[in-house]
């Protein structure tokens, strides 16, 4: 992205892949922030931090991507009463990360929502947890707190709450549905039941420690955030990882996306009632699962990608064994497609349910899996790509009607895509030629310095933004989870249907919990 | 009445209660292993009971009677519909008192109990739930009935025992009638028992739910009378469904012996019944619940067909 017509000198930062950083005041954050729109960039993440102790008053940092790669915009705010731009009427996504900001570092964007976010009354509200001098207290009591919802008013209109506590074992999300009938006329969440302070975690933590920590995040998504954390301590430390890590940490990432959506697939047809879909696929995850074990000594690949390689290499038999799972799930993935695709009933309940359309997909900036089956071309794999994925030549699978069908049909397609991938490393992972190093050591990080890391997980794209304090400390660290920006998408995709369908379509989407909620 | 009479029909309603549970633990094993999973056991439905019967309730502070009342009132209402469902037999004394109809109403009784406790305590489940299955239940009813009056025409009667003695002595033949009755009452059954593609017991999504949302409020010894009132139910309709359209071996005396032969003829026919309900399940999805009216409405209308088939051919 171009920062030149706003009259700031912006200056690189090492990253994994094109990374620009810049001041700017609250007018240039708005202009930088519309240009960037206009020219095709959206807003990946918005976080606080508290610099007081270094006489920088609080900073909000804002990260843009476009197809030059990623923007980081700092601005100060000198007070804690002061307030920076709200950036909602450009990227509507930046909504509830305002909100989050100032629940956890209290300061406010100039917007018109000033509820809280991530507040449940856990603290008290003049309290902001990510401020150095936040001192919590065993004897605070969990408070009431009194969110407005916005309701709807009219002949007929009830309204349903839904959670946080479900019927079933289930993560907890709040839900208040305005409906007449059976038919949702809004639909509102509020979530952040899941908030346990891994954000605050992390400064009492090295930067060595963190990666534990950030491969616990969201422990679906485990790969990914770990491979970003690797990706932003590397840049701090200036290290590349050996080719053979790299290959390995993209089998393990498209590991992870093909057990994903195998579990999201069958859990889809179980949700349409259709128990043999959810039988069928979780025996293939729990192959897959299995194999993980096996061959890396973790079911969901914790702690495989560490910051500087991978934990340990994958041997000659486990190597073979992955290949022929690939090639024999490929077969029985295929059968199972055309299962759903020729089962009327089940077509019944996917098509035309949940539809987001494109142009709401785009303005809202969803990304990833549910982005791609609103027909949004988007995938970090192909598009801002870091080794091994240049040499991969992933190829993004898109639908274009933004039903649950098309998110089923993009899930089918991501896991033929992956298989195929895994085949690839697989070969490659035995080339000869290639050195046997899988990691690398690490170097002094010096006080200071932003590392960014950002990896197409199976939902999206995963941030994770690094700072390191004095003695290989960490400062600040922000893990941004895709299901920021795809959470806001659930409330339009569900107008205008009926109830019953809320949690099919809401399947469709899997979002995280625990990565939005930190 | 004879003694003799009211011991088989008392024996009758002691096998349905503790008959009942079993078919359901069958049609969950037949569903299992159709869906390629290791079965659970038979008797789980039973250990269901038990456990809950054991725990200790908790219902909420603003429950009304009815609430409390409702799984008496629930499980009483399949015990006397068992108590009018030939299964062994159809010397039948309580027969008499309630025909066809009567049963339906007895049905409808039930409905509207749990309806009313689904409501009771005022969470938006409770009336979401209340409200579905009274919009089921609407639809049902109405084709459950067409199918019992195509079979009383046959037999010229409303009661049940009757129609069975009569359909039980024709020859063996396809009835156009009695087929088209048949699917519907298949297809009444499904959506009566909240079964797959009506509704799905399994869910644990409970803004899908249709049946399960009028009981999220119930536990312990209520919930474990609901359970049992709900396989209670799905063993009388499916003896309703064997008397009907399979009424052969049932026992028409009274005597013990007649009545022991009857006993494994109609073991076989309910596991057969079950593992077509399993088969059913599995191969479908749930439909969407607007689509219950369309699904309803084909019952309905197939029952109808299959009265003017018997009124108009007299086939």
């Amino acid at each position: 992205m171009n920062l030149r017509p706003l009259g700031v000198a912006p200056e690189p930062v090492r990253a994994a892949m094109a990374t620009q950083r810049a001041q700017v005041s609250s007018g240039q954050l708005l202009t930088a922030c519309r240009l960037g729109w206009e020219g095709g960039a959206r807003l990946v993440a918005l976080w606080g931090s508290d610099e007081r102790d270094r006489q920088r008053g609080f900073r909000v940092r804002a990260v843009l991507e476009d197809r030059d790669g990623l923007t980081v915009l700092d601005h100060t705010l000198l007070r804690e009463d002061a307030r920076y731009p709200d950036l909602t009427p450009i990227f509507p996504a930046a909504a509830r990360m305002q909100r989050a900001t100032y629940d956890l570092v209290g300061i406010a964007a100039e917007a018109d929502d000033q509820r809280p976010w991530l507040w449940l009354a856990g603290w008290p509200i003049d309290r902001f947890p990510l401020r150095r001098d936040f001192e919590p207290d065993p004897r605070w009591e969990p408070g009431e707190e009194d969110y407005a919802f916005v309701r709807v008013e009219g002949e007929g209109v009830h309204e349903i709450p839904v959670g946080p506590v479900h019927a079933g074992i289930i993560e907890p999300g709040h839900f208040r549905f305005q409906v007449v009938g059976e038919k949702v006329l809004r639909l509102e969440e509020r979530l952040g039941y899941t908030h346990k302070g891994i954000e605050k975690r992390f400064e009492s933590l090295s930067i060595a420690d963190g990666a534990k920590l950030a491969g616990r995040v969201s422990g679906d998504s485990t790969v990914a955030y770990a491979w970003a954390y690797a990706q932003a301590v590397e840049s701090l430390a200036d290290v590349v990882p050996p080719p053979r890590a790299t290959w390995l940490r993209a089998l393990c990432l498209e590991r992870e996306r093909v057990a994903n959506h195998l579990g999201d697939l069958g859990a889809l047809g179980n949700d349409a009632g259709f128990a043999l879909g959810l039988a069928q696929f979780s025996r293939l995850r729990e192959d897959v699962l299995r194999r993980n074990e096996a061959a890396f000594g973790h079911r969901l690949l914790m702690d495989a990608v560490v910051p500087g390689g991978v934990a340990r290499t994958l041997d000659t038999a486990n190597a073979l064994a992955i290949r022929d799972d690939a090639i024999r799930l490929r077969n029985e993935v295929a059968e199972l497609r055309s299962l759903y695709d020729e089962h009327a009933g089940v077509q019944d309940r996917f098509r035309g349910c949940g539809v987001l359309a494109n142009d709401v997909a785009h303005k809202l900036g969803v990304v990833g899996l549910a982005g791609r089956a609103s027909g949004i071309d988007a995938d970090l794999r192909r598009d801002l790509p870091v080794a091994p994925y240049d040499a991969l030549a992933i190829e993004p699978a898109t639908a274009a009607t933004g039903d649950v069908a098309a998110r089923v049909a993009v899930r089918f397609d991501e896991v033929l895509g992956s298989l195929r991938a895994i085949e690839v490393i697989i070969d490659k992972l035995g080339d000869p030629s290639l050195p046997p190093a899988i990691d690398t050591p690490l170097k002094e990080v010096a006080d200071g310095s932003l590392g960014l890391g950002y990896v197409e997980g199976w939902r999206g794209p995963v941030l994770v933004a690094l700072e390191s304090g004095p003695g290989g400390s960490i400062r600040r660290c922000h893990p941004h989870d895709p299901s920021w920006q795809n959470w806001p998408a659930i409330e339009y995709a569900v107008i205008g249907n009926i109830v019953a369908d809320f949690p099919l379509i809401n399947k469709s989407f899997n979002l995280s919990y625990s990565g939005h909620d930190l | 009445m004879t003694l003799a009479g009211i011991l088989s029909q008392l024996l009758q309603i002691a096998v349905a209660i503790a008959l009942a549970p079993i078919l359901v633990g069958w049609v969950n094993q037949c569903r299992a292993l159709l869906q390629g999973k290791r079965p659970p056991p038979l008797l789980v439905p039973y250990r269901t009971i038990r456990k809950l019967f054991a725990k200790d309730a908790v219902v909420a502070g603003n429950a009304s009677p009815i609430f409390r009342v409702t799984p008496y009132v629930v499980f009483g209402a399949m015990c006397c519909a068992a108590a009018i469902v030939p299964s062994l037999a159809t010397a039948l004394p309580f027969a008499t008192a309630a025909d066809a109809i009567a049963l339906v109403g007895l049905f409808a009784l039930a409905r509207v109990f749990t309806a009313l406790a689904a409501m009771d305590v005022g969470t938006s489940f409770g009336s979401l739930g209340a409200r579905r299955e009274m919009f089921v239940g609407f639809l049902a009813e109405p084709a459950l009935l067409m199918v019992l009056f195509t079979a009383s025409l046959i037999s010229g009667s409303t009661s049940l025992p009757t129609i069975v003695d009569t359909l039980a002595h024709r020859e063996l033949a396809i009835y156009p009638s009695l087929a088209f009755a048949g699917v519907a009452f298949t297809m009444v059954s499904l959506a009566e028992n909240a079964r797959i593609p009506v509704d799905n017991p399994a869910t644990h999504l409970e803004l899908t739910m249709i049946h399960e949302a009028t009981l999220l409020e119930y536990s312990a010894r209520h919930l474990a009378l609901i359970e049992w009132a709900s396989a209670l139910k799905l063993f009388n309709y499916s003896c309703i469904g064997l008397a009907l359209f399979v009424p052969f071996g049932i026992a028409e005396g009274t005597s013990g012996l007649a009545i022991l032969a009857a006993a494994p003829v109609l073991v076989a026919k309910l596991a057969a019944g079950g593992a077509v309900l399993a088969l059913i399940e599995t191969v479908s999805a749930k439909l969407r619940i607007f689509r219950a009216p369309e699904f309803l409405g084909t019952a309905f209308l197939l029952a109808v067909l299959g009265m003017l088939v018997k009124l108009l051919l007299g086939s």
